[in-house]
């Protein structure tokens, strides 16, 4: 029977002196965990759940900053045999209060046993517990975690059946919060079955990582991937590259570097952002895959970044893609690694010159639906549905959104996408959900956050992502119905809108445009119909600045 | 507060940031912690000072901690020119 806490004891018995995670830090040296050390932080933190007197079974809250502390109560809560949940700390832009709304929206659903988090940050967190009342989560504060070889047979981890859960996984804002992807061991193994194939991986690989353990790439492609299969990770924090994206660069020469995943913008990021002096004996010809990855794939990202890099190494068949999900654990398709990726040739299916997500995992069947979900024929653009057997086990507490996404057992991921030649193509989303920079907004918290300011019509607001070729994501654009028509006071309300959906949400809006009363256009069922809007504000209000609503992926 | 610095600079971050080149930004308006410059941004931020008055802010300086206003960050570019 295998499960995180059996293969945590197998790799204290038989690795305990490899390096497991090298943790980089804006101002400090790197320090490097063997398992060892990982295993023993880890077990100090499961002596510290069992004091406080959690269960194996209970959801434990982790809200923590890259570092020791974070991956000691990850590994710790699952050798404890509890359930972690990474969840985002609070960011300095972000309100306090929304922060602790969202928090308690969450509590109130997941109904966590107890929330981890450092000393500065409990006062928040307990207030957020208190506000549900009834039975409300115990807030842990970790300080320093005392090493503590571990005794497996006393730990609650090694009695867990492989179809237990074993993590939650949650997408950012009030709408996402409230739906916790719940995976079971079992599921996670058999991702890591799959995947690791699809990707050659093996003990030679370095595995470089700047992404955030609450996503599915960062959790399971740069987490749990590697340490699961003693890989060596080098991990830094994600507020540290964007304020630096060289780092990612320096880190793969230093460590011999063989894989990293990438959401599309950061491939433009890096591309634009650093200069050839930053960049000073880098050497990226040890990376055999550079991963691009949860959110839609742009041939010219792909381009401006081998031509920014190729002359540091890189080799053009290191480009590589995947289409993945928390919903799946994370991939389900990858393309063939040091092989040029897979484009549409044309001859009227799809978008000619498109680029392919790879073709599904040996354990992933792939439907292609239509509207009244009938099977459609390779070529045509559908919903893409999926089974596989590393499918979440349920949306955690939520038998009414669980029973939603599925269909005859496949899950419906709300991707538009066609196959050709056994390779899947991903050209937009049935589901209104914006990407942007890798992350998972829902449009309606966003609607409901400028409902709230004065001068708005209620209910008068549609939020939408436009394309930005120059960022290689997605802006977000709010069009909302003003109340008065004088120019001034729209130019206040448009900025207080600005301000107030920054610093409720998880993105920065940039593009605000007040429309006179009437604008929008609602479905017969009276609500605001967000993709008729965006096309009619592509046509009339952004100015020629995009000329299209679905961009060539090419 | 030096305005041969802090013009440049407010031009660009309602042009180039905010895109919105009417955009007052006043000397004592919080720029990072209202989120008015966002994370991606911050690094743009710095290669324009860092080009412009050759000034370098390290990435780790970055943050509202050391500067969040015009005015501080115009104080922080003259003490080191």
């Amino acid at each position: 029977m295998t499960t995180f806490a059996t293969v945590l004891a197998q790799h204290y018995v038989g690795a305990a002196d490899r390096p497991a995670i090298h943790l980089q830090f804006a101002r400090r040296d790197d320090v490097t965990l063997t398992y060892r050390d990982l295993v023993c932080g880890a077990a100090g933190f499961a002596r510290v759940l069992a004091e406080r007197g959690i269960a194996p079974g209970e959801v434990v809250v982790i809200i923590l900053q890259h570092g020791e502390p974070l991956v000691y109560a990850f590994w710790g809560a699952t050798l404890h045999g509890a359930v972690p949940s990474i969840l985002p700390p609070l960011t300095e832009k972000l309100l306090p209060e929304r922060y602790r709304k969202d928090l308690a929206a969450l509590i109130r659903v997941t109904r966590p046993r107890a929330i981890v988090t450092y000393a500065e940050f409990a006062p928040e967190v307990t207030r957020a517990a208190n506000d549900v009342g009834g039975d409300a989560p115990q807030v842990i504060v970790i300080g320093e975690v005392v090493p503590t070889e571990p005794d497996f047979a006393a730990l609650g981890g090694m009695r867990r059946s492989p179809q237990d859960i074993v993590l939650l996984q949650h997408s950012s804002g009030s709408t996402g919060l409230q739906k916790g992807v719940a995976l079971s061991h079992r599921a996670v193994f058999n991702q890591l079955d799959a995947y690791a194939p699809a990707i050659g991986l093996s003990d030679r690989d370095v595995i470089v990582s700047w992404l955030p353990l609450y996503h599915d790439m960062g959790l399971i492609a740069s987490f749990v991937l590697p340490v699961l299969r003693r890989v060596p990770l080098v991990l830094m924090s994600p507020f540290d590259w964007v304020r630096a994206p060289a780092r990612l660069m320096h880190a793969v020469t230093k460590y011999g570097g063989t894989l990293t995943w990438l959401p599309n913008f950061a491939y433009n990021f890096c591309a634009t952002r650093i200069r050839e002096r930053d960049l000073t004996d880098v050497d990226l010809s040890s990376l055999r895959a550079v991963i691009n990855c949860s959110e839609p794939i742009y041939h010219s990202s792909h381009q401006i970044f081998l031509q920014k890099f190729e002359r540091y190494g890189l080799r053009p068949n290191a480009l590589a893609t995947c289409y993945a999900m928390a919903e799946n654990t994370f991939a389900v398709t990858q393309s063939e690694i040091g092989r040029p990726i897979a484009r549409n040739a044309g001859g009227g299916i799809g978008n000619a010159g498109q680029v392919s997500s790879g073709r599904p995992l040996s354990n992933v069947r792939i439907r292609i639906l239509s509207e009244d979900r009938r099977d459609l024929p390779e070529g045509a653009i559908g919903e893409i549905a999926l089974q596989s057997d590393c499918m979440l086990s349920e949306y955690y507490h939520r038998p009414d959104a669980t029973a939603q996404a599925f269909f005859e057992g496949f899950y419906l991921t709300g991707d538009l996408g066609y196959v050709l030649d056994g390779e899947v193509y991903v050209t937009g989303r049935k589901k209104d959900l914006i990407i942007v920079g890798g992350k998972n907004v829902y449009p309606q918290d966003l609607e409901q956050l400028a409902s709230e300011v004065p001068g708005v019509h209620p209910g008068r607001v549609a939020a939408f992502g436009v394309f930005n070729a120059e960022a290689g994501t997605e802006d977000v654009v709010i069009v909302a119905e003003a109340e008065s028509e004088d120019v001034t006071e729209r130019e206040q309300v448009a900025e207080a809108i600005r301000q107030h959906i920054t610093r409720n949400s998880d993105v920065a809006v940039r593009r605000v445009v007040m429309v006179d009363a009437r604008w929008l256009i609602k479905t017969s069922s009276g609500k605001v119909a967000r993709s008729a809007n965006k096309e009619k504000y592509l046509a009339q209000l952004c100015g020629g600045e995009a000329s299209s609503s679905l961009p060539e992926r090419g | 507060m030096d305005n041969s610095i802090a013009t440049p600079i407010a031009e660009y971050i309602a042009g180039v940031i905010l895109k919105n080149p009417k955009r007052v930004i006043r000397p004592d308006e919080k720029l990072i912690s209202s989120g008015l410059i966002d994370s991606f941004h911050l690094v743009d931020l710095g290669l324009f000072i860092e080009d412009k008055f050759g000034v370098r802010i390290d990435d780790s300086e970055l943050n509202a901690e050391t500067f969040d206003t015009l005015e501080q960050l115009v104080a922080l570019i003259a003490s080191r020119r």
